[in-house]
């Protein structure tokens, strides 16, 4: 036992001067309990590898070195995410952080810990059309499109598709409110009819009473804003079981292999889309992932690389690593002019940093920051033909 | 055809979701009721008991499944059934030895049975979730509609559907034979008979040399009979997910009390009561009423008296107002 106290006890010294005076820490929160934890591991890891690569170069204003450190932000609970990214700001004194993933958590983390303390924090996944208006002393960035762009072109499809008519449901928390709220607005003003928006809560067992309003409503598709291991599924199997609606909209939420391996060839016909940038820059990512032992193509781990890539590059270029001084860098870095950064050529990038040149960080998810400093977005426009997702276009 | 279209467009929402709903709570409420007649107290682990009939049930499907044993066009499940209602009776029994006889000799107040069955409550929800994990299962197999919405449609012509699960005739089917059997073995069995007595009158049963253990012991094996094929229905027609039955247990409580708690039939007609005014009352009725009134009158709004978010406070609504006025039940059960 005194044995093993020693090794700890050496183990923790070594580690503590392993990482010497000249080092800086970055926060990476996500949400490894709750609702999305399948989605956070691959998030954590894609934030990693880029901190991983930035310190492969050895060229970090000046050879320095950045080491990761996770928080549970659970998603659904505002105080635990609160209190979690207190600690890393307080506790680990990170510079930055990358996260957090729901758009309630990320809310609550900036108004409460980000912004009093002057803490630079890019979301990978928050898409809350709310935190594009949010106060933020231009600390919160986003490499995930806001919602209202995401119901815009939801808009545009389904009108494409000639339908005029439509009811909605949402899963009841933030992403569903602000996305089918920005849904319906650009549907309204574009000449369509919402009959009828109805929530519904994750987690039941039965959604007939749900769909029998929205049937009474009409409409000739039904809009799912839900998540496909949740009331999204429920929803969409009680309304095929009663026959109330045979062509479904699907937004990001629902848009994944369980769709089609729990209903197949059952909602051919139905259609949607999800972020997804077409580019040289997503496969890079995805083969740099597998080479990690992680996958790549699992939703907003492409988007946490750039986060983290962005707050490294911005850090570079403003010579140093106070977030209150390199937060006004990030837009410059992320968008042209400058030459273009892919993922894997993080040290290539802070080099030409280094040396006075500029960049215009591409990465894995085509990132192009709009202001107030979130991503323009890109969206893959899927169909459902012999019960597979197939994409028709980008738009 | 705008009469047929509104009773075929209330069927599909309304009638037949109900009806089944209302034959699982009905099964449910029969197993507390018991309970409460003969045992008298409110059994709070009744939800979870459910639960765990319900996953060996789900375990042992999952198992024939893979043997590739089927039922035909009808689920595995119900073949498992029987696997699924000795489990719990194994458990029950097992719980009743273990915890509630202590307080039983002890002569306890019902009011401490109540707490002691929600520790057992709570211990039966984690030894679920631990077994089988806290998720949404799918155990459902055969042939999914009796009649779909869209054969219905092309059979008849109208511009309503129809659809009928496998599951809900089940479901009916199942109840009704059940509750066949269980007023059969109250009423006509010597065992049934001594439960009803030891029901009335506890005292006067013991004098004329009845058994109590024995009535004990046939009660719970007969309630975890109950709670076993309730559950599975549930979650044949719904989906099986540990959390759901113990959320259950409101609408469950709320049609035993509506009917009069230790009145078995009492628990039937409550079961129906719940079930029907949840949907009724949370169904949007504008559908129906377009085809019925005149182009004049037609609705512009949904004609919902309560949004579906407020389903549960139905059932709540319900119990108030039957304690309130009528603290007996419908069919004048023991006050609560």
């Amino acid at each position: 036992m005194k044995k093993l106290l020693m090794a700890t006890a050496l183990s923790s010294l070594g580690a503590t001067a392993a990482f010497a005076a000249d080092d800086i820490k970055m926060g990476v929160a996500a949400a490894f309990t709750g609702p999305l934890e399948s989605l956070a591991p691959p998030i954590a890891r894609g934030a990693e590898l880029a901190i991983e690569e930035a310190n492969a170069s050895g060229l970090l204003l000046g050879g320095i070195t950045v080491s990761p450190v996770r928080a549970d932000t659970t998603c659904i609970d505002s105080a635990a995410a609160t209190a979690a990214v207190e600690r890393l700001v307080t506790g680990d004194k990170v510079v930055g952080v990358m996260g957090p993933m729901c758009s309630g958590a990320t809310t609550a983390v900036l108004q409460n810990v980000a912004v009093p303390n002057g803490i630079v924090m890019i979301s990978p996944s928050a898409t809350s059309p709310a935190l594009t208006d949010i106060e933020d002393n231009g600390l919160f960035f986003r490499t995930a499109p806001s919602d209202a762009r995401q119901g815009a072109v939801m808009a545009q499809i389904i009108l494409d598709h000639g339908i005029k008519s439509v009811a909605v449901t949402y899963t009841n928390n933030d992403y569903g409110k602000g996305l089918s709220s920005a849904f319906e607005t650009s549907y309204k003003a574009a000449g369509g009819t919402v009959t009828l928006t109805s929530a519904h809560e994750d987690g039941k067992a039965d959604y007939s009473a749900e769909v029998g309003a929205l049937a009474s409503a009409g409409g000739d598709a039904l809009v799912v804003v839900g998540y496909v291991d949740q009331g999204g599924s429920g929803m969409v199997q009680s309304a095929l079981d009663s026959g109330a609606f045979d062509t479904f909209v699907f937004p990001d939420g629902m848009v994944g292999s369980a769709l089609v391996e729990r209903f197949g060839s059952d909602i051919d016909g139905s259609f949607g889309q999800n972020p997804a940038a077409a580019g040289e820059g997503r496969g890079l990512f995805n083969d740099m992932a597998t080479k990690a032992g992680f996958d790549g193509t699992s939703a907003f781990a492409g988007e946490a690389y750039d986060g983290a890539a962005l707050m490294l590059l911005a850090m570079q270029a403003a010579g140093s690593s106070d977030p209150s001084v390199y937060k006004t860098k990030i837009m410059d870095v992320a968008n042209a002019p400058g030459e273009m950064i892919l993922p894997g050529e993080i040290g290539k990038a802070l080099q030409i940093l280094a040396d006075g040149g500029e960049v215009d960080y591409v990465g894995a998810a085509a990132v192009e920051f709009i202001e107030p400093g979130e991503s323009a977005g890109t969206y893959r426009e899927i169909t459902i033909e012999g019960g597979e997702i197939k994409v028709v276009g980008y738009r | 055809m705008d009469f047929l279209n509104a009773i075929v467009a209330l069927s599909n929402f309304v009638l037949i979701p109900a009806i089944a709903y209302g034959s699982q709570l009905a099964l449910g409420a029969l197993g507390v009721t018991l309970i409460y007649g003969i045992l008298r107290f409110s059994n709070f682990a009744h939800g979870d008991t459910m639960a765990f009939g319900s996953m060996v049930t789900v375990l042992v499907t999952w198992w024939f499944q893979s043997m590739g044993i089927s039922f035909g066009p009808l689920p595995t499940a119900l073949l498992a059934l029987p696997f699924g209602i000795l489990g719990c009776m194994a458990l029950v029994l097992i719980t009743d030895r273990a915890v509630y006889r202590f307080y039983r000799e002890q002569k306890a107040k019902p009011v401490i049975l109540v707490i002691v069955s929600m520790g057992v409550m709570f211990i039966l929800n984690g030894v679920v979730r631990f077994i089988i994990g806290p998720d949404d299962q799918r155990f459902a197999d055969g042939e999914r509609f009796i009649i779909s919405a869209r054969d219905f449609k092309e059979m008849t012509g109208l511009s309503e559907g129809l659809a009928i699960k496998t599951t809900q005739g089940i479901t009916v089917v199942v109840a009704v034979v059940a509750v066949v059997l269980l007023f059969w073995f109250l009423n006509r069995t010597r065992t049934g008979k001594s439960m009803r007595a030891y029901s009335d009158n506890e005292d006067l049963a013991l004098l004329s040399g009845i058994n109590p253990e024995r009535v004990v012991m046939y009660t719970w094996l007969i309630v975890a009979a109950l709670a076993t094929v309730a559950g599975t229905l549930y979650g044949l027609d719904k989906s099986f997910k540990p959390f759901v039955y113990f959320q259950l247990l409101l609408p469950i409580f709320a049609a035993a009390i509506v009917g009069g708690l230790g009145s078995p039939l009492g628990a039937i007609a409550g079961g129906f009561v719940i079930a029907f005014s949840e949907v009724t009352i949370t169904y949007a009725w504008k559908k129906v009423l377009v085809y019925l009134l005149p182009d004049a009158l037609e609705p512009s709004g949904l004609v919902q008296l309560l949004s579906t978010d407020y389903k549960f406070a139905v059932s709540f609504v319900i119990l108030l107002i039957v304690l309130l006025f009528r603290p007996t039940g419908l069919f004048r059960g023991k006050s609560v």
